[in-house]
């Protein structure tokens, strides 16, 4: 990609850095999985607040990138729960989440870690240039597809922006990412395979949130699930927010860019509305389980989709 | 037909075409997915066919499980999946350093390396499935005296291009991937062709796959 007059240099590329967007539809038959941002609320807020929809933006998980900008005057934002820095006119200032900034040649964006959560968002006036591999520009790391060539951002890399003759207003709202605590689920398909002591576990103890979470899948520990009718089933495919259990008793919460096809019991399934928050537990995090059915759960996101444009309007 | 239609959380469709694994059930998921494919119903964002299983996940800006749900059932299904599928003729090299595991098998299916091979190239296998990672094609069945549990720990990486087998199905790593299938060979030939916007799998759901043996001389010479 050839590199435009405006662009970041990468001082620093954070812990695990890309390229996201929307995502990819009609290919999890191909292996491709939806990915996209993972947390999508803070995904179309950070758009909103350069004047944008849908464009492609950075995500960034713990610890974010070191950003030095070069070229013509450019408007940035930060979403998300995050700690940073604007150094602006070589003058360090701290910033906050949900406001537009306008940044110069020179200046930099220092995303210091998020804050009790996992995921934060830099969005910057008329989205990031890069590659876009079937219709998205999410970086998909395991099928080496999507922004960046598939890459993570790495360090010295230097990040282009699209030309903008457009100039936003500078806007800012009040939002705080609330953490989560009870996930409300519906039960899955195969939610009988587990005894009795197992089922009523799910439901009544406390799960954690392990280290081994990434962008395809999150391993919880907690009261061992114990599988009396088969710790396999006949290879299927997954959906994002899908409880799988294995052989060993431990739940893996599928997320955006899980495998398409797995052959664990799905014991059963985030809801969709609230999919923004499980994203953003961190390890460590406490969580509890909350039985629900198919009717509350779609009212539940009709809810939350009603919150978000609420947002969303008083961003406009 | 479909046995039974679920939901799958508050955005996933799950049709259950009974716990037979075969052919004939595929070819019925395959036929139920190629035409919810084409009709392009507003709102559905996937359709994941696998063996006996078909998974439909959905915007719920746009539909819900009820709507799809009265679709799928009065839908009518094309038979005009044999007509599409392709013949593919894979080469696979299965000397030593692209077999990880002939040895081993060579003793747990008492048989010799030779035999494993010529056994294993000498039928042609239909694609049930594509996924898990990208482009990997589930294809059956092999013989029954090939027929082997997984490894009991998976590889943590397992070189891109590997042939693997397990139980009746055997399979192609297209990309270096953790998995636990045992591996007979590696073939040189990309399965998943990122640049190709249009058609990036080579093999896909439905099509019959023959693999030929080459040596590891003719294995680099594709490189």
């Amino acid at each position: 990609m050839n590199i435009s007059n405006n662009y970041f240099k990468v001082i620093r590329s954070g812990l695990n850095t890309t390229f996201q967007d929307f995502g990819r539809k009609n290919l999890s038959h191909l292996g491709i999985p939806i990915s996209g941002a993972m947390d999508n609320r803070n995904f179309q807020i950070v758009n909103y607040l350069v004047g944008d929809k849908d464009k492609t933006v950075l995500e960034f998980a713990y610890q974010g990138p070191l950003l030095k900008y070069f070229g013509n005057e450019a408007y940035i934002a930060v979403s998300g729960n995050v700690n940073f820095k604007l150094i602006r006119n070589n003058k360090i200032e701290d910033g906050n989440c949900y406001q537009t900034y306008n940044i110069k040649n020179g200046d930099e964006i220092d995303i210091i870690s998020t804050i009790n959560s996992v995921y934060g968002y830099i969005s910057v006036c008329n989205g990031f240039k890069t590659n876009i591999s079937f219709g998205s520009s999410s970086t998909n790391t395991k099928a080496e597809i999507g922004g960046n060539n598939g890459k993570k951002i790495q360090t010295n890399d230097l990040v282009s922006i699209n030309q903008s003759s457009k100039f936003p207003s500078l806007r800012k709202i009040n939002y705080l990412n609330k953490k989560i605590e009870f996930l409300r689920v519906i039960k899955g398909p195969n939610f009988n395979y587990f005894d009795e002591v197992s089922k009523k576990d799910f439901f009544s103890k406390n799960f954690e949130v392990s280290k081994f979470t990434d962008r395809m899948g999150m391993r919880i520990n907690g009261p061992k699930l114990n599988n009396i009718v088969s710790t396999n089933i006949k290879s299927e495919g997954i959906i994002k927010g899908v409880i799988q259990v294995p052989g060993d008793g431990n739940p893996i919460i599928m997320l955006s860019d899980h495998g398409t096809i797995g052959g664990y019991p799905k014991i059963a399934n985030i809801i969709s509305a609230d999919y923004d928050k499980l994203v953003q537990l961190s390890p460590g995090s406490k969580i509890r389980f909350k039985e629900i059915n198919l009717n509350e759960a779609e009212n539940l996101y009709y809810l939350y989709n009603l919150e978000t444009q609420n947002l969303l309007n008083q961003i406009n | 037909m479909i046995k039974n239609i679920l939901n799958l959380g508050d955005a996933g469709i799950y049709c259950d075409f009974g716990d037979d694994v075969n052919k004939d059930v595929n070819l019925k998921v395959i036929n139920y997915f190629k035409t919810l494919k084409q009709k392009k119903i507003e709102g559905i964002i996937n359709i994941a066919p696998s063996y006996n299983k078909l998974i439909i996940s959905i915007d719920l800006n746009i539909t819900n499980y009820g709507k799809i749900v009265d679709i799928v059932k009065n839908i009518k299904i094309e038979n005009n999946l044999e007509q599409n599928s392709k013949k593919i003729d894979i080469p696979i090299c299965c000397e030593e350093d692209y077999e990880l595991d002939l040895k081993r098998l060579e003793k747990k299916l008492n048989k010799s390396k030779d035999q494993i091979v010529s056994s294993f190239i000498n039928k042609e296998y239909f694609c049930y499935m594509s996924g898990f990672i990208a482009g990997m094609p589930f294809m059956g069945d092999i013989e029954s005296g090939l027929r082997t549990k997984r490894l009991e720990t998976p590889r943590l990486k397992v070189p891109r291009g590997s042939v693997g087998i397990t139980e009746q199905f055997c399979n192609i790593y297209t990309f270096d991937s953790p998995g636990g299938w045992n591996i007979i060979g590696n073939t040189p030939i990309n399965i998943f062709d990122k640049k190709n916007d249009q058609s990036p799998v080579k093999i896909n759901p439905g099509d019959l796959v023959k693999f030929y043996k080459i040596s590891k001389k003719e294995y680099n010479e594709y490189i």
